[in-house]
């Protein structure tokens, strides 16, 4: 139909453009996965052959297994303090009246845009002048700090979504401030809260610049493949496990972003 | 202790939110078992009246005392009274039966004696079986139910409602309004209902309270806010009202002669106590005490006029006159008890006439 407006016409260029941006973004990150089925040790074309040889060899690798526990600990960790601080600041950023809030909520969510070397560096200079040393600790420390704007982010809509006198209802029915918490905020958050643990776990369990400076002597999994980057024999596995990693994380993510899918939906209906 | 026996007292309450004034010097008393209702349109400080009964807001200064005792330091959560709120604030991620057995945790009560008492309010409340439905199954009207039954199986001293009806139809609200009186009665709680609809408030209320501008103008019943207003404010808020310019000619029990602007002599009730001959005053007379007619009326007081305007409504109809001397059309409401023949709408010299006791004088002149 030609008499259609422009609005509700389909735009050929733009949609070009979507494909290309999309093909740009993922297919680099494609190869890894592609080449971890590879009969070969090199990366290179033409492939050789199907194999899943890279995967078994994974499995009996011992330090590997170490390095995941060290991240699923290190994960869950940081997921549940990253996740539990944002709970209380996205509601004090929905809820009350602070002098300065923007300027505030601008700082909290700065780890978003400051390098994380710098973060690094900084926590570094800081622990090692306080004399703690280097463990899985400080990683979950620096790990905090990088999650936090991601809980935050995840939850205010949450918080937005809701009328406030359902609270207020809860305090006219006798409940104090604890009780309102525990009956009617948390329940009512509990799929935001899901969510930012998704997915602060899965930042946290791919994070390598902050994990740099604040890993002693036990390794997570990305400070481990950087390390096995060293021998080249080794890299087919390397791609077998970033593989793993890659398809884990994208899961993660989408469940969170799945539970948590009503929260626009209702904050922009208000 | 309170200086009288009422049941809640506001004493000299005002508010300022930063530098605004919402509330400005009110003082109002609610006897215990009253239908009592803030009215008033929307910015005139009804609501943030109701939130300081409930505890959400604190007074600038004064004080409220419900039941004998000073609320200024209970929080929401202890005060003696429950709120239905505009939105009905349902919890939505419990059912019927868990919203309304939503403040009964700390009387701890056995499970099948609190399902008792749920389901003796879901009977007061005519929806039986609806225990289990979700609250994202309800209708508004349902809705509000529930949040009736979820504060009244508190038994509260005082029940306060938000705007409970404003979000209901026309025909859900008539009949909301009806069983909400019923209940009140049922129960013989106090119950302090803020609206910006004046039909509704006339309705409902034992007494109300109209309000402009964070003031309480006038505190009475609906009969005597619609028959005796103070002043213009009241009388042009609640109905249509028409409004005269007069002097005072003559004062005695308790009627005033006036001589008004367009009218004449007219003889006026609800005379202030300060009132005396030659001071000027502000005249009002409703629409539905004036009649218009072709011919000069045999007795009683009259004026002539020019019919302006009118309108067909059905069941009446409203007349505009023009009254030499006076700006604004005078209003007359009729009752159609002939079949109307349509002719009744063409512009000619009529006659305005009414009773004795149809005029009152208005406080600010």
């Amino acid at each position: 139909m030609s008499h259609t407006s422009y609005i509700k016409r389909p735009n050929r260029p733009l949609q070009f453009y979507a494909a290309l941006f999309l093909i740009v973004l993922y297919v680099p990150v494609l190869f890894l996965p592609l080449f971890s089925f590879n009969d070969s040790v090199y990366v290179r074309f033409p492939l050789k052959g199907f194999t899943f040889q890279w995967y078994v060899e994974l499995m009996d690798r011992e330090p590997v297994w170490a390095a995941l526990r060290n991240s699923i600990q290190v994960g869950i960790a940081t997921s549940v303090f990253a996740t539990g601080l944002g709970m209380f600041a996205a509601k004090a950023i929905t809820r009350y009246r602070i002098p300065g809030k923007g300027p505030l909520v601008g700082f909290i969510m700065l780890p978003l845009v400051v390098p994380g070397i710098i973060f690094g560096v900084a926590l570094l200079v800081l622990l090692s002048r306080m004399g703690i040393s280097l463990s899985l600790y400080t990683v979950t420390i620096g790990h905090v700090i990088v999650c936090l704007p991601f809980a935050i982010a995840t939850m205010i809509p949450r918080f937005e979504g809701f009328d406030p006198a359902i609270e207020e209802a809860s305090a006219d029915l006798g409940e104090n401030a604890w009780w309102t918490f525990w009956r009617v905020t948390f329940p009512m958050v509990f799929p935001g809260v899901l969510a930012s643990l998704l997915l602060t776990f899965t930042v946290s369990f791919d994070e390598f610049i902050m994990a740099f400076f604040l890993t002693g002597t036990d390794p997570t999994l990305p400070m481990y493949i950087w390390a096995q980057l060293r021998f080249p024999k080794e890299f087919p596995s390397i791609l077998a496990l970033a593989s793993i990693i890659l398809v884990v994380s994208f899961v993660l993510v989408f469940l969170g972003q799945w539970i948590n899918r009503d929260a626009h939906a209702a904050a922009s209906k208000k | 202790m309170t200086q009288n026996d009422a049941f809640i007292s506001i004493r000299n309450v005002n508010k300022f939110f930063g530098k605004f004034q919402a509330i400005a010097d009110v003082s109002i008393d609610i006897q215990h078992g009253e239908f009592f209702s803030l009215l008033g349109s929307s910015g005139c400080g009804k609501t943030t009246l109701l939130r300081m009964l409930a505890g959400f807001e604190s007074p600038t200064s004064g004080e409220i005392y419900i039941d004998g005792q000073p609320m200024s330091d209970v929080p929401p959560h202890h005060r003696p009274v429950n709120m239905v709120f505009q939105s009905y604030a349902i919890f939505p991620h419990l059912n019927v039966r868990d919203n309304i057995a939503y403040g009964l945790r700390k009387q701890k009560l056995a499970r099948a004696k609190r399902y008792e008492m749920v389901d003796e309010m879901l009977e007061l409340i005519k929806l039986p079986d609806y225990g289990d439905r979700k609250a994202n199954e309800l209708s508004g009207g349902q809705r509000q139910r529930i949040a009736l039954a979820r504060s009244l199986i508190l038994r509260p001293k005082v029940l306060l409602l938000d705007e409970p009806l404003g979000a209901l139809d026309k025909q859900l609200r008539e009949q909301m309004q009806l069983e909400l009186r019923a209940l009140q009665k049922t129960v013989g709680i106090t119950f302090v209902f803020v609206t910006h609809d004046q039909e509704e408030a006339l309705t409902l209320s034992d007494r109300i309270a109209v309000m402009a501008q964070g003031r309480d103008l006038q505190v009475d019943t609906p009969t005597r806010l619609y028959e005796n207003p103070v002043n213009r404010d009241v009388a042009s808020f609640i109905g249509t009202m028409n409004f005269f310019d007069g002097t005072v000619s003559a004062i005695n029990d308790g009627i005033a002669k006036v001589d008004a602007v367009g009218l004449g002599e007219v003889r006026a009730g609800n005379v202030p106590s300060g009132l005396r001959p030659g001071q000027s005053v502000c005249l009002a007379v409703r629409p539905e005490k004036l009649t218009v007619s072709e011919n000069a009326p045999e007795a009683g007081s009259n004026a002539r006029g020019l019919l302006e305007n009118a309108a067909y409504l059905g069941e009446r109809s409203h007349y505009y006159v023009r009254v030499d001397g006076v700006s604004q059309p005078v209003a007359v409401s009729a009752q159609n008890r002939q079949r109307a023949d349509g002719k009744a709408e063409d512009k000619r010299p009529v006659w305005l006439s009414w009773d004795e006791n149809a005029f009152v004088v208005l406080e600010d002149g």
